[in-house]
């Protein structure tokens, strides 16, 4: 008898690198970003994260491109460039 | 002890013997007499587990799924349209390798409304990853259910198992019944022992997703365990034998076929009409036989042919149809015997659908039909005066 495919541990969304669904990708402009967290607060994916008061950027490994840190984007500091892999 | 019992009353007095923790279920005719024989049980305390009441069939279902998932031994009943609404979590269960056991009181699918017996609803869902036990009489439910648990718990098997029994003919039928002690229940049915549970301290996802470079491997594994349980079905019949003296066959039981040249195959309460059936066409000179099918998932194909190789004929008389596809038991069965000799013939006539009677005189009008007037594929006993209403 075998199980397959029925327990999943904790921990396995490090192997399952979901980031690899995008078609769009946040490009940051860090000069032109006012650090106001809009960008972190909205993304769904908590991918979102900064090193910097206005240095913020996007974990690609999990973003899914949505664009909603686009969109809100007060500042228009971030654009979504298509990916080309 | 000995007693007269409903065939609901009988299966409500297994769950209860079998020590079911969780059990939810919503009403639905014929199914009732279970529920309500467990809902009293439960208020009188003689069931220790938990009696859930649900507003629909998929959330009796759902409650399970998440009882079983948690390590409890879980129990529902329903039929008919109650178990088309289940659907979606019954591939859920089987997908996430939950044992159960639940019953289904066979009724006729709607449109039009009809609340009788036929195989419709069962064999809609036998796809589902659920092993499928058919039962012939009161007695066979209280033992089949006692034995369900067992099959499904075993670690090598660890699949949920519907216990199909005729809505009406069964549930509402009284006959003497054997009833085990609850100690000799306990002996030859362990606690449940979860090979794997949802549990805070050590956190696990059931059920979670599965990409394309995955899932195809996880659909074989599922489909290896269903006929993997072979075996163990037939070793947990054998130990009910040793232990309790009754024995109403394992995958299949086989009645005078001992030099019979037709033999008919069914499932459920028919085999009882079908025995006293074969006795009298055995009376009047007709060479007949008959076979039990009592586990139609996994399929035995290749032990029906075993059983049937050296008749001339097999009646496969079914209380469904694959609508546009075809007979659905007799077509399997062809397809189990292609390649195999010696092949004896395959008919099948659908009978007694919505209710509709099935007599000795049915049956052997079938027996004419395909012996005398060399039929393959019917249906039995249609009225051309219904039918020119149409």
């Amino acid at each position: 008898m075998r199980l397959l495919g029925v327990v999943t541990r904790p921990g396995t969304s490090r192997q399952n690198k979901t980031g690899s669904w995008r078609v769009m990708r946040p490009v940051f402009d860090h000069d032109k970003c006012t650090g106001c967290t809009t960008c972190e607060t909205i993304c769904p994916e908590g991918c979102v994260y900064h090193t910097g008061k206005t240095e913020y950027d996007s974990d690609l490994d999990y973003c899914k491109g949505c664009g909603l840190c686009a969109e809100m984007c007060p500042a228009d500091a971030i654009t979504m460039k298509e990916e080309i892999k | 002890m000995r007693a007269i019992l409903e065939g609901s009353h009988t299966v409500a007095e297994a769950v209860k013997l079998c020590r079911a923790q969780v059990v939810s279920a919503y009403p639905i005719t014929p199914q009732t007499h279970i529920v309500e024989a467990l809902a009293q049980k439960a208020a009188n305390g003689e069931i220790q587990g938990e009696f859930v009441r649900v507003e629909s069939e998929f959330s009796a279902a759902s409650v399970c799924l998440g009882a079983a998932a948690c390590g409890a031994r879980a129990y529902s009943a329903t039929t008919s349209q109650g178990l088309l609404l289940m659907a979606e979590v019954l591939f859920n269960i089987a997908g996430m390798r939950l044992p159960m056991v639940f019953t289904i009181a066979n009724r006729s699918v709607s449109a039009p409304l009809n609340i009788w017996n036929d195989h419709q609803d069962s064999m809609t869902v036998r796809d589902s990853g659920w092993i499928q036990l058919w039962a012939e009489d009161c007695q066979e439910l209280m033992d089949m259910h006692i034995q369900a648990y067992r099959i499904a718990e075993d670690h090598r098997v660890y699949l949920p198992v519907l216990v199909n029994m005729d809505g009406f003919i069964l549930t509402h039928t009284y006959e003497p019944v054997e009833i085990p002690t609850q100690e000799e229940v306990d002996a030859f049915l362990p606690p449940f022992d979860p090979l794997f549970k949802l549990d805070p301290k050590d956190p696990v996802t059931l059920g979670a997703y599965v990409g394309p470079e995955k899932y195809h491997e996880v659909r074989y594994c599922l489909n290896e365990s269903v006929e993997e349980a072979k075996p163990v079905i037939v070793e947990v019949a054998e130990s009910f034998r040793k232990t309790f003296g009754r024995f109403q066959g394992d995958l299949l039981e086989g009645y005078q076929l001992e030099g019979a040249e037709t033999i008919f195959i069914a499932m459920g309460s028919l085999v009882g009409t079908l025995k006293d059936t074969v006795d009298r066409m055995r009376k009047a000179g007709h060479p007949v036989g008959l076979l039990k099918l009592r586990c139609l998932r996994p399929f035995p194909g290749a032990e029906i042919h075993d059983a049937v190789k050296n008749a001339k004929n097999v009646i496969v008389l079914e209380k469904a149809i694959s609508l546009g596809g075809g007979h659905i038991v007799a077509t399997e069965l062809r397809s189990a015997f292609y390649g195999r000799m010696p092949a004896p013939r395959i008919a099948g006539a659908v009978i007694g659908m919505g209710g509709r009677d099935i007599t000795a005189e049915s049956i052997e009008k079938v027996y004419q039909r395909v012996v005398e007037g060399g039929e393959e594929f019917f249906w039995a006993d249609l009225k051309e005066e219904v039918l020119q209403e149409a």
